[in-house]
């Protein structure tokens, strides 16, 4: 329990870095970390306690607690797609310092009201 | 029953899209082929769904021959046939308009390329009886949609795209939150086993994934406290885009999704005779219907005001849904059909005023009209349609939101909805006032670039449609299309039951 209680704190941290943080990067990160947050606390859901994992080398082998392989497999997923969605907005955080010749949000303000 | 239509309805565009990338460069040509044949098959095969789901009810495809739950599965009912000739249909018109109106950008490939992955995304979460391939496929049509924002790369496009990005990275988030807690709970991800473990008991971390999913899903479809992105992304994208995502991304991304999961998933909203209604959705309904169109009154720039609009006849879809009588969700679903057809024949037409007239200031362009026939007859239409005049479609789905809303003894909500529909057509009389008629500035616009045929095509079709939109109410028609797509949500969480006994390849 207490390891989810920390995940969702790491999580809030991310989101408020990247409400609150004026520099285009910055905001990038937070968003990062509240995506690990939500990873790790995927990969904590399949862990069990003293559990091993669910390999059979040979027939009737398999003793006890095993950790739930499924979660491992949809972070490698979820993993992936936030490296594209990381890349797509590295890439246009990019495009913007070329246009704008500044990460800082507060002078970036073409579009109001 | 098991058909290969619907895995053909994801690889189709997605195939076609890395085709388009890949060989685009090459050959000239292949683009703008390519955008049209794989559009119009995905279109051909939405209409054949319909009729499928006629004959058969339901329909479940397993990805390489794993039953569900154990592998993914791919359902067909009544409310995904609705949603896919809904995204189809508008992706297919479009990419007829975008043969003409994309010739101004630099690099059709990457636009086809983009586009056609972003209708799979979008086919992809209509279609999935799983809970985490909704997010993958949600992912694939949000990561398409944050960079065709970004398309043109100019100073307002990447400060949009950036703004979306990050909101719309958020919501998923909160979405897959959601979907991590559910699966603890459950230990399933298969969305008719995971209602079945719900409903027999542990649900006690339902009100949580509740809140959850209304976050995410409702910044996807830009309900109120969370509508920020909307007015600068929409209209920051090529028209055609801004068409797709007005039309049908909101809505098969948040509004599909979310009633999909909080009806026949989670179950805390329901559809019954004597109406349940579901406050959150209710509430988020009249506040968006109301704050985007007061927000709509003050536009000068056309797409921007159409942008609210958006939001604000989302709103309706959510309220008439949330009331949740049979007829209000009849209604609700409707009106999302309805509004995909008029708003993305409003973007189309904008985008072809931006492109004869070079501004998207209603106060610079006055008195086009005369010169632009085609353009202004279907902004006139869809005008109509949006602000709820007879014979056209928006009317009748409005009237039926009104009185669905009256019978159920919901009043006020009846109330908030005649009072945004009023002043929807506030807001779009200035529109034709401004826009069109007059003897403004745009009378004096010489040398007005021609429209090309195809753009005029695809204005044409839409506008055919707006009229015609409201035959679907006739019996025979509602039976066919909208009949079983209100039934779908009535199912509740044993709705997708079928995929469980029925899920032979």
């Amino acid at each position: 329990m207490t390891a989810y209680i920390l995940c969702l704190i790491l999580f809030s941290l991310g989101i408020y870095c990247a409400v609150s943080k004026r520099n285009l990067i910055k905001i990038i990160v937070g968003v990062a970390i509240a995506e690990y947050a939500v990873n790790l606390m995927f990969v904590l859901v399949g862990y069990r306690i003293g559990g091993v994992p669910p390999i059979f080398a040979a027939p009737g082998e398999a003793q006890g607690a095993m950790v739930d392989p499924l979660p491992h497999a949809l972070v490698l997923t979820s993993i992936v797609i936030g490296l594209a969605t990381t890349a797509l907005l590295a890439a246009i955080a990019m495009r913007i310092y070329r246009k704008y010749g500044t990460y800082d949000v507060n002078e970036i303000r073409e579009l109001r009201g | 029953m098991t058909h290969t239509l619907m895995p053909l309805m994801i690889a189709v565009p997605l195939g076609g899209a890395f085709l388009c990338a890949l060989m685009g460069k090459r050959t000239r040509a292949l683009p703008d082929a390519m955008g049209f044949l794989v559009t119009l098959l995905t279109a051909a095969g939405a209409v054949y769904s319909v009729s499928l789901v006629k004959s058969a009810d339901t329909l479940v495809y397993s990805m390489g021959g794993w039953r569900a739950p154990v592998g993914i599965v791919l359902s067909l009912d009544g409310l995904t046939a609705l949603m896919l000739v809904t995204v189809n249909l508008v992706a297919f018109l479009v990419a007829i308009y975008a043969r003409g109106y994309m010739e101004r950008y630099t690099s059709k490939r990457l636009f086809y390329g983009l586009f056609l992955l972003m209708l799979a995304g979008m086919n992809g979460v209509v279609l999935t009886g799983d809970m985490f391939n909704l997010f993958v496929f949600l992912e694939i049509a949000s990561v398409a949609s944050y960079a065709l924002v970004a398309f043109g790369t100019g100073k307002q496009e990447l400060e949009a795209a950036f703004k979306y990005g990050v909101m719309g990275t958020i919501a998923s988030l909160f979405i897959l939150l959601g979907i991590i807690l559910l699966y603890a709970r459950t230990s399933t991800l298969n969305m008719a086993d995971m209602a079945a473990a719900l409903a027999g008991g542990g649900g006690d971390v339902v009100p949580l994934v509740t809140g959850l999913f209304l976050a995410g899903f409702g910044l996807k479809a830009a309900l109120v406290p969370f509508h920020a992105w909307l007015p600068d992304a929409h209209p920051s994208a090529p028209a055609p885009i801004s068409a797709m995502l007005s039309g049908v991304l909101i809505k098969s991304l948040g509004v599909y999704a979310m009633v999909r999961v909080l009806y026949n998933v989670l179950g805390v909203a329901e559809v019954s005779e004597t109406g349940s209604p579901f406050t959150p959705l209710i509430v988020l309904g009249i506040l968006s219907m109301m704050v985007g169109v007061v927000l709509a009154l003050g536009q000068w720039d056309m797409k921007r005001l159409l942008a609210y609009h958006s939001i604000s006849q989302i709103g309706y879809v959510i309220l008439a849904i949330g009331i949740g009588t049979p007829l209000a969700v009849l209604a609700g679903l409707f009106h999302l059909f309805n509004h995909s057809i008029f708003k993305s024949l409003l973007f189309l037409d904008s985008g072809s005023l931006e492109q004869a007239t070079g501004t998207r200031d209603l106060r610079r362009m006055a008195g086009v009209g005369r010169k632009l026939p085609v353009t202004s007859g279907s902004t006139l239409i869809a005008s109509m349609s949006i602000a709820g005049i007879p014979p056209f479609n928006g009317f009748w789905s409005k009237l039926l939101i009104i009185v669905a809303a009256v019978r159920a003894g919901h009043s006020w909500s009846a109330f908030w909805a005649v009072l945004a529909s009023i002043l929807t057509l506030a807001s779009f009389t200035k529109v034709l006032r401004y826009g069109f008629q007059g003897g403004g500035a745009g009378k004096r616009l010489r040398e007005l670039a021609a429209v090309p045929l195809s753009m005029k095509v695809a204005l044409v079709l839409f506008a055919v449609i707006c009229i015609g939109g409201g035959l679907l109410l006739l019996p025979s028609l509602r039976d066919l299309f909208l009949g079983p797509a209100a039934d779908a949500l009535a199912g509740g969480t044993r709705q997708l039951g079928f995929v469980l006994t029925g899920g032979a390849s």
